[in-house]
Parts: structure tokens; C-alpha cells; sequence
């Protein structure tokens, strides 16, 4: 029988079950302490380590043991300081000493229930496989039978429509000495319809997002507005908005987004009479494609003055959205009434619209979007969306993915002949190959006005280092390596606002370049190519039979 | 690429013309089919311009069903013309190429004209239906005054085959179109000129925002809008939905299909319109590259094209007889005395609209109205 002692060990865990496993370099380490320091979870410790090494000096061999007491990097086994593959611990080594290795035989799904309490983390489905959007090929190439356009010198006008369109028999139109004029005694409503660049910056929320990660996204959606005349817009995410911002002329680059908390609308609407601009739009969040049929969550510590003070609530308090609406009874009248509501806050001059997560759902509430005459728009958030928070379940199990619930509804739109009417926005994991433009194009080829993007931006803009093996997704913790999503200013300080705002700028500088030379071979420049599906193939035939576009391999 | 040739005249005169205009333009097309629609119609048509006239090609079937199907529908024949088909190697001949002029069923007589055009329409439709599945029976028009004849091969040959260069047969607005097929399979219903209710158009280049235009067409509620066997019909039924089913002038069919920037809208004083449309008819914006020939009913012939104009076309005559063509070389042929000085090759935002019997030639341009 063996010693007690051998199994003191016994109901740890091994390395093998943690997802990513420390790779130390005793002979590069210069234990300079950074890395221990520096790490979010404190899944590695400096630690002592005795060890009997053998020696000997001289001419000839003469053997001595010693006992050498020397200072290591150890990584710890509990489940509860996992590493999480960010990799902080790397980027501080001034000796290329430590990195994280990904286990693709980890066992950590098993034991991540201590206590009863499920999984929590922020970031995305844990999927790294290429899903649909990236299967998608631009296969309709003009070329001699008509040439191809020009990328580089052709003028193109990669715009899209923000906002319900009127059927062209509903418009209010009377012919005066053969000219056509609008007739304003008609009672016509006519909805405002914004013209923007086709890729939004989607719903993260001040509260989310550290200070210095949402100022420079603003500032640089603001200089690409200003300066490169690139209409690029972004939600606001739950949450409110400064409101230095709200009573700013650049109000209308932002999508102020109102959810079943109403975080952040006390401000909102008391800033109303000082709003010198309407805002672009506004969102209505009924569901996230990340976490669906959850609400929001923003953790107590993350809860600092700013954020207290912007929400309307006091500090240090759990956020919890509710997974619905509370006012929400039915869509017939509740989602209406609440379309109406936001609509008539700014006199029916901002396009106000839902978003819901991906869903098999998602037509009923096209349809009935479609008969609502003040209904501006549809979001639909694919499972690939990201979050702050959530459950792991939640992340990686529910929800439906983005491209055939997309394009089920153009086609729906399309028999109703309604789809220049009611725009559809595609949401969920548009870049998440890093191929955004490409993504971007092919969604709409396939019905989409737009699509917004979130986890690309945070990835580009500030380096998040987020993945779909789980790397990292702290958001939740409030301890983002990267300040990106965290309040403590120990963390956010490591952030540059103006670094985020230049790499928003070359972010869609370069997808609008990208976008020219998607758009050009396939001989479109003058609009946006919605709905021209025959542009699209996919090398899967079920998957093109689903989305009734052509199969090519 | 397709070829391009369009005349317009305040005398008959033979389609001829145009193809031997075409001929001068061969080095633009496969020969892969001729397409002629005759307006404006004299010789032995000449007295009959109140009755609609079915044009389309029939199998000894096919012909019985139609004439069946006329009859079970109330359409009494009045006169019947077929081309004198002359053998050519090369083209193979069909049973019947239909040219029948019809009464209107008793009880459509005294209706509005809509509502006969709608009848006929839906004639059209079914008997296009009727002969679909085994090509039977092509049905290319019918409608009054108006007669469509189609055929494969080189516009040349299929004119001497039709015996166009005997025949009396003459018109005053007579389109032809020698196709260079492109991106879809040789067939009859892939031929231009395009027909729906006293509206035509002909186009070469490719339409490379085909599908989305087609799915808006489509689901407009309208029967007619249906075919598209080339990506070139959707310009036809635009041109329909522009003028017949939305009631706007003729110009804004180009306001339509290639609409301006709103900076450039800003110095229109339609602009608030304008504005509307470009969002409300948003789908129905082409992208070229092409060169649109039309007409109207009223006997009116236009030219416009895409913002990127890498299809260029021309017009040019003398008052009472005017060419809408493809190239300049077919407009010498076609009217070789003429102050070719005055030769207009329409820009990006031009639309020469000439006037029923070429009395006058206006240049229309989409940033000064």
C-alpha cells in the first residue's frame, strides 16, 4: 500500500486539463517579476525551487552535489486562475522567456463549474472553423464581355440607406409643368432615411467599453466623417452616452441604443432640448446574437463614478438588463408603441429600429416590422456576436447563425416586394477571419443594407486579444489586459485613445478600398450591389441550395 | 456585344435600312440572332393600326393551339401576313412565323384602353405559357401597330430569309438589334427588342445589376414583368413601370435608372422628387455598362446611358428621318446625307429623346431641368 503522501496531490488538476499551458524558459527568464506581475488571473507565481545539481571543477572529474536554491515561474493548477492564453505575460518579457501554449486537449469545459457556478466570460462563440460568410466566393467576374471597372479610378459610391424607404406609389408626388414636386398637403409621412457607409461599428456600450476604448472609437468615427468624408457610424450600445456628446453636433454619428435596462436614457432625454443634431438612428435591443434570450449584464466593479453617473444609477451596483422589454406584452402593439415612442422623441425625424438575435423567429418579426410604417430598419445579430458577459452555454450554444437567417428574409422581403423598403442589418461575426470588406460584400449580396462589426474593431483598433479558443475573454472580469474593457484605471491607462481612433480610421479606410476591389471586377459602382446574389458562389451545395445562390467548386 | 440600330421617320420605309446598317456594324456581333419590332406601320398594315397585331413563331402545334386559344377567347382574325421564307444555309427554318391581326372580342371593343392592354397582355402571357414548355409557340407581342420578328443567325441572312429585301412590309419606327450573346444560351425569348404594352427597348453591354432589378420587377405584382431570359428585358419593363404604371415623364426614366449624386441634384428644381425616387426606386439603378434605345407609344424614340458610359451610341438625321445607333458607322449607312455636325453622342447625362415622325431632336440633360 502506498504512502498517504502520494496522493496529496490527488485532486488537483493536471496541466493537460487547463486550456493553455505556461511555457517558462528557466535560462531566458531574468526574473524580473514582470509577467507574474502583470498577469490578469494570476495563473502564474513566482515560486522557489531547490534542486540538486551535480558539479565539478578542474582538470580532472571530481563530482560534488550541491543544493541549489533557484526562483521560478510556475503556473498554478486552479481552475479558478486558469491561464487564459492572453499571452500579457509575453508582450512584457524583455526575454521572450514565457508564453502560452494552447491545449487542444483540455479538459476545461469539465471542471470550469466549481461551486455550482457555471461558466462566465465575455468575448465569442467558441467556434474557430470557417463558417459560411467566409465560404462565400465573388464569382461573377466582368472581364470580356463587358470590362471590369477600374478600383483605383473609377468613381464609386459605396453607400448605403439607413431608414425606411417609401414604395415609389406612396410617394407623395404631383406633376407641376411636366416636372414632379412633392406634394406636402398630401399627409404623406415620409421617414428619414440616412445615407451611411455600409459597415457600422455595432452595439458596445459605454460601461463595456473602458473610457479611452469608447472615446476613440467615437473620435475616429467622428475624423472619418469629418475629414476622409467616410460615413461611418456607430451604436451606442446599452449603456447612454456622454453627455457632452449628446448636446455635440456630433450627435449624428452615433446610434444612441435603448434595451430593457434604460441605462443611460435619463440623460439621453433630459439632453434632448440642448441637442443641437438628431442622432443617425436609434436602436431598440430585444436580443444579441451572442447571448440569446439573456439580458445585459455589467458587473458591479466595473460600475465606477463615470459610468454611474452616465447610466443614472449608482455605483458599485450589478446592472442587470432584463432578458425582455418588461413593457413588452406583445409585438403587435408593444414593439410599435415603442418604435412610435422613440420616433415621435425626436419629432419622427431619426429612423428609429429593433435588433434582435439571430433566430428561426427572425421572419416572424420581419413581417410584422414590414407593416409598420414607422419600422426603419431590422438588426439581426448572428450567433458569432460577441458580448461582455454571458454564459459560456449561452455563447457557444445558442442562437442561429447569421447568413441564412439573413437571407431568408431578403428572399421574404423580395416575394412581398418590400425589400427597398425595410433595410436589413447583418450582425455576428462579420470580420471574424478577418476578412470584414469580404464579409461585408457577400452579406450584402445577399440581401443586407449593412452589417456592423465588434469584435473586429476591438481586435484592429486596440489589439484585443480575444479568440475563438477561448484566448483571453476576460471582458467580463473588469480586468481586460489590453484596457479594453475594464474600468480600473490601472488597466485603461495602458489604452491610447488617439492609437484606437487612428486604427478606426485605417479600419475602414482600407475596407472601403477593399470593398472597391470586390466591387469592381464585378462591374458595380454605382450602387451598392444589395441582393445581386448571382455575384456569390460556395464550394457547399446544401449551403447553396439554402441560400439559392450557385455551387462551385 | 450586341449592335444597335434604330430609325425613326415620318415616312414608312423598310427595316431593310436598319439591317443593312447593322451589316456595317458586323464586326460587333456573333450573328447569334436578329430581333426586329416594326412600329408605326404601313403597307398592307396600314389600315388596320386599331387592331393588335400577334407576332410569333409556331410549330404546326403550336399553331393549331393558338388559333384555338383565339378563338376560345373571342379574337376573331382580321388579316394574316407570314413572311415568304427563303431557305439560307444555316438557319433553320420554323413551321409558322405569325404575324396575325385580330379583332377584339366583342365585349372589349368599347373598353378604355388600359383595359385592352391589359387584355392582351394577358393573352400574350398565356399563350406564351401554352407553348413554353415544348417551344411550340413564341410569343413575341401583341399589341396594336406593332409587329416582332425574331430569328437566329446573321441579320443579314435571317432578313433574306425573312424575304425582307421583297417585301412591301414598311414601317415608320423600326428597331434591330444583331445579338452577340453573352452570358446566357441562345434562345428566341433572349432577343431584343423587348416588348410589354407599347413600350420597347433594345440594349447592348451587360447588365451587371441584373438580378436585383429582375427580383424588384418580379415582385411589383404585375404578371408582365416575367422572362427574363436576357438580363436586357428588365431596361423594357423599367421603362413600363417609369412611364405607364408610376405616370412619370419620359426623362425620369433616366432619373431612374442612372440617378444623379445628391450634391449634383441640388441645382434641380425637382430635387425634393428626385431625392424620393433615388431612394424609393433605389433597385432599379443600372450599373452598366450600357446603351438603352427605346420608345413609347406614342411614337416617341429615346437614347440614354449608364453613368460610366463605356457603351457609346449615336444619333443623327435629317428632320423627318432620324438614327439611333450603336455605332457611327451604321449611322452613315443609314442616313449618309446629314450635317454630321450635328451628330449628338449623348454623355452620362444626356437622354436625346427624338419626337414621333423625327420632327425635332431634344437633348435632355439630367443636371439642368
Amino acid at each position: 500500500m502506498e504512502p498517504a503522501s502520494f496522493l496529496d496531490n490527488n485532486h488537483q488538476l493536471s496541466y493537460h486539463e487547463l486550456p493553455y499551458v505556461i511555457s517558462w524558459r528557466e535560462d531566458r527568464c531574468t526574473r524580473c517579476g514582470r509577467c507574474t506581475a502583470v498577469c490578469p488571473v494570476k495563473a502564474i507565481e513566482a515560486g522557489v525551487q531547490v534542486q540538486r545539481l551535480v558539479r565539478s571543477e578542474g582538470g580532472t572529474p571530481v563530482p560534488s552535489t550541491v543544493r541549489n536554491v533557484s526562483h521560478v515561474v510556475r503556473q498554478v493548477t486552479d481552475v479558478n486562475r486558469y491561464c487564459t492564453g492572453c499571452g500579457t505575460c509575453t508582450l512584457v518579457c524583455p526575454n521572450r522567456a514565457i508564453e502560452p501554449v494552447y491545449n487542444d486537449k483540455n479538459k476545461f469545459l469539465t471542471h470550469k463549474n466549481r461551486g455550482g457556478a457555471a461558466y462566465t466570460r465575455g468575448g465569442r462563440r467558441n467556434d474557430p472553423s470557417v463558417g459560411t460568410v467566409d465560404q462565400l466566393k465573388f464569382t461573377r467576374i466582368s472581364m470580356l464581355t463587358d470590362p471590369a471597372l477600374d478600383a483605383g479610378r473609377h468613381e464609386f459610391h459605396v453607400r448605403t440607406l439607413l431608414g425606411r424607404n417609401l414604395p415609389p406609389e406612396k410617394l407623395p408626388l404631383k406633376m407641376v409643368d411636366g416636372k414632379l414636386m412633392v406634394d406636402h398637403d398630401s399627409g404623406q409621412f415620409i421617414p428619414p432615411v440616412r445615407e451611411i457607409f455600409p459597415i457600422r461599428i455595432g452595439s458596445m456600450s459605454m460601461g463595456a467599453l473602458s473610457p479611452p476604448m469608447w472615446e476613440g472609437l467615437a473620435m475616429g468615427i467622428t475624423y472619418l466623417n469629418e475629414v476622409e468624408n467616410l460615413p461611418v457610424v456607430m451604436c451606442s450600445g446599452e449603456g447612454g452616452m456622454p453627455p457632452r456628446l449628446l448636446k455635440s453636433r456630433f450627435l449624428k454619428y452615433f446610434i444612441p441604443q435603448i434595451a430593457s435596462g434604460y441605462f443611460g436614457w435619463d440623460e439621453i432625454i433630459h439632453a434632448l432640448p440642448d441637442m443641437v443634431e438628431d442622432p443617425c438612428a436609434i436602436e431598440i435591443k430585444y436580443g444579441q446574437g451572442a447571448k440569446p434570450g439573456d439580458g445585459g449584464l455589467l458587473m458591479a466593479y466595473k460600475v465606477l463614478k463615470l459610468i454611474a453617473k452616465i447610466r443614472g444609477v449608482p455605483m458599485y451596483v450589478d446592472l442587470a438588463s432584463p432578458p425582455t422589454h418588461q413593457t413588452k406584452y406583445s409585438i403587435e402593439e408593444a414593439v410599435a408603441k415603442m418604435i412610435q415612442s422613440m420616433s415621435m422623441a425626436w419629432g419622427f425625424r431619426v429612423p428609429v429600429y429593433p435588433k434582435i438575435s439571430g433566430s428561426k423567429t427572425a421572419k416572424a418579426v420581419l413581417n410584422n416590422l414590414a407593416r409598420n410604417p414607422y419600422a426603419a430598419a431590422l438588426c439581426i445579430d448572428g450567433e458569432d456576436g460577441g458580448t461582455g458577459a454571458a454564459y459560456n452555454v449561452s455563447m457557444d450554444k445558442m442562437g442561429h447563425p447569421i447568413v441564412s437567417n439573413l437571407r431568408e428574409c431578403y428572399l421574404d422581403l423580395v416575394k412581398q416586394g418590400r425589400q427597398n423598403e425595410l433595410p436589413l442589418i447583418a450582425a455576428g461575426g462579420m470580420g471574424k477571419h478577418g476578412n470584414l470588406a469580404a464579409n461585408a460584400a457577400a452579406m450584402i449580396m445577399l440581401g443586407a443594407s449593412m452589417v456592423d462589426t465588434g469584435k473586429y474593431i476591438m481586435q484592429a483598433a486596440a489589439d484585443c486579444f480575444g479568440d475563438e479558443h477561448n484566448r483571453c475573454n476576460l471582458c467580463n472580469t473588469g480586468r481586460c489586459p489590453r484596457g479594453i474593457t475594464t474600468q480600473d484605471p490601472r488597466l485603461y491607462r495602458r489604452l491610447d485613445a488617439d492609437k484606437v481612433a487612428e486604427r478606426v480610421v485605417d479600419v475602414f479606410k482600407s475596407a472601403d478600398t477593399e470593398f472597391k476591389k470586390i466591387f469592381a471586377p464585378m462591374g458595380r459602382s454605382t450602387q451598392l450591389p444589395i441582393g445581386m446574389s448571382d455575384g456569390l458562389s460556395i464550394g457547399d451545395k446544401a449551403a447553396a441550395d439554402r441560400l439559392q445562390i450557385d455551387y462551385a467548386c | 456585344m450586341c449592335r444597335l440600330s434604330a430609325m425613326t421617320s415620318d415616312d414608312y420605309f423598310s427595316p431593310l435600312e436598319n439591317i443593312l446598317a447593322l451589316e456595317t456594324m458586323k464586326e460587333g456581333h456573333d450573328g447569334s440572332g436578329l430581333g426586329l419590332i416594326l412600329k408605326d406601320l404601313g403597307g398592307e398594315f396600314e389600315q388596320l393600326k386599331k387592331y393588335p397585331i400577334f407576332s410569333g413563331i409556331c410549330s404546326k402545334k403550336g399553331l393549331e393551339d393558338l388559333d384555338g386559344y383565339m378563338e376560345s377567347q373571342g379574337f376573331k382574325v382580321k388579316f394574316m401576313w407570314e413572311p415568304k421564307i427563303k431557305p439560307m444555309k444555316g438557319i433553320d427554318a420554323r413551321d409558322h412565323y405569325v404575324v396575325n391581326v385580330y379583332q377584339y372580342p366583342d365585349e372589349y371593343r368599347n373598353r378604355p384602353q388600359e383595359e385592352k392592354e391589359d387584355l392582351l397582355m394577358r393573352t400574350r402571357l398565356n399563350i406564351r405559357q401554352m407553348g413554353e414548355h415544348d417551344e411550340s409557340i413564341f410569343a413575341f407581342s401583341f399589341y396594336p401597330d406593332v409587329i416582332a420578328l425574331k430569328e437566329v443567325g446573321d441579320p443579314l441572312e435571317v432578313a433574306e430569309f425573312f424575304g425582307l429585301d421583297k417585301d412591301p412590309l414598311k414601317a415608320k419606327i423600326v428597331f434591330a438589334q444583331g445579338r452577340q450573346n453573352t452570358n446566357y444560351a441562345i434562345y428566341l425569348y433572349a432577343c431584343h427588342p423587348f416588348f410589354i404594352q407599347g413600350y420597347g427597348s433594345m440594349t447592348n453591354g451587360e447588365n451587371t445589376a441584373f438580378v436585383p432589378i429582375r427580383e424588384y420587377l418580379t415582385s411589383r405584382g404585375f404578371s408582365g414583368y416575367m422572362g427574363y431570359n436576357s438580363d436586357s428585358e428588365v431596361f423594357t419593363h423599367i421603362l413600363h413601370y417609369s412611364i405607364r404604371q408610376l405616370g412619370y415623364p419620359l426623362h425620369y426614366y433616366k432619373d431612374i435608372i442612372t440617378p444623379l449624386k445628391d450634391t449634383e441634384m441640388e441645382q434641380r428644381s425637382d430635387r425634393e422628387a428626385v431625392t424620393l425616387m433615388k431612394k424609393s426606386l433605389r433597385p432599379l439603378t443600372i450599373d452598366g455598362p450600357n446603351c438603352v434605345i427605346g420608345f413609347t407609344p406614342d411614337g416617341t424614340t429615346f437614347m440614354v446611358q449608364d453613368a460610366k458610359k463605356l457603351r457609346p451610341g449615336v444619333v443623327g438625321g435629317v428632320k423627318g428621318k432620324y438614327a439611333l445607333m450603336s455605332e457611327e458607322c451604321g449611322l452613315d449607312k443609314a442616313i449618309p446625307v446629314r450635317d454630321k455636325t450635328k451628330d449628338i453622342f449623348p454623355m452620362k447625362y444626356d437622354m436625346v429623346i427624338v419626337s414621333p415622325g423625327a420632327r425635332e431632336v431634344k437633348v435632355w440633360n439630367q443636371l439642368h431641368f
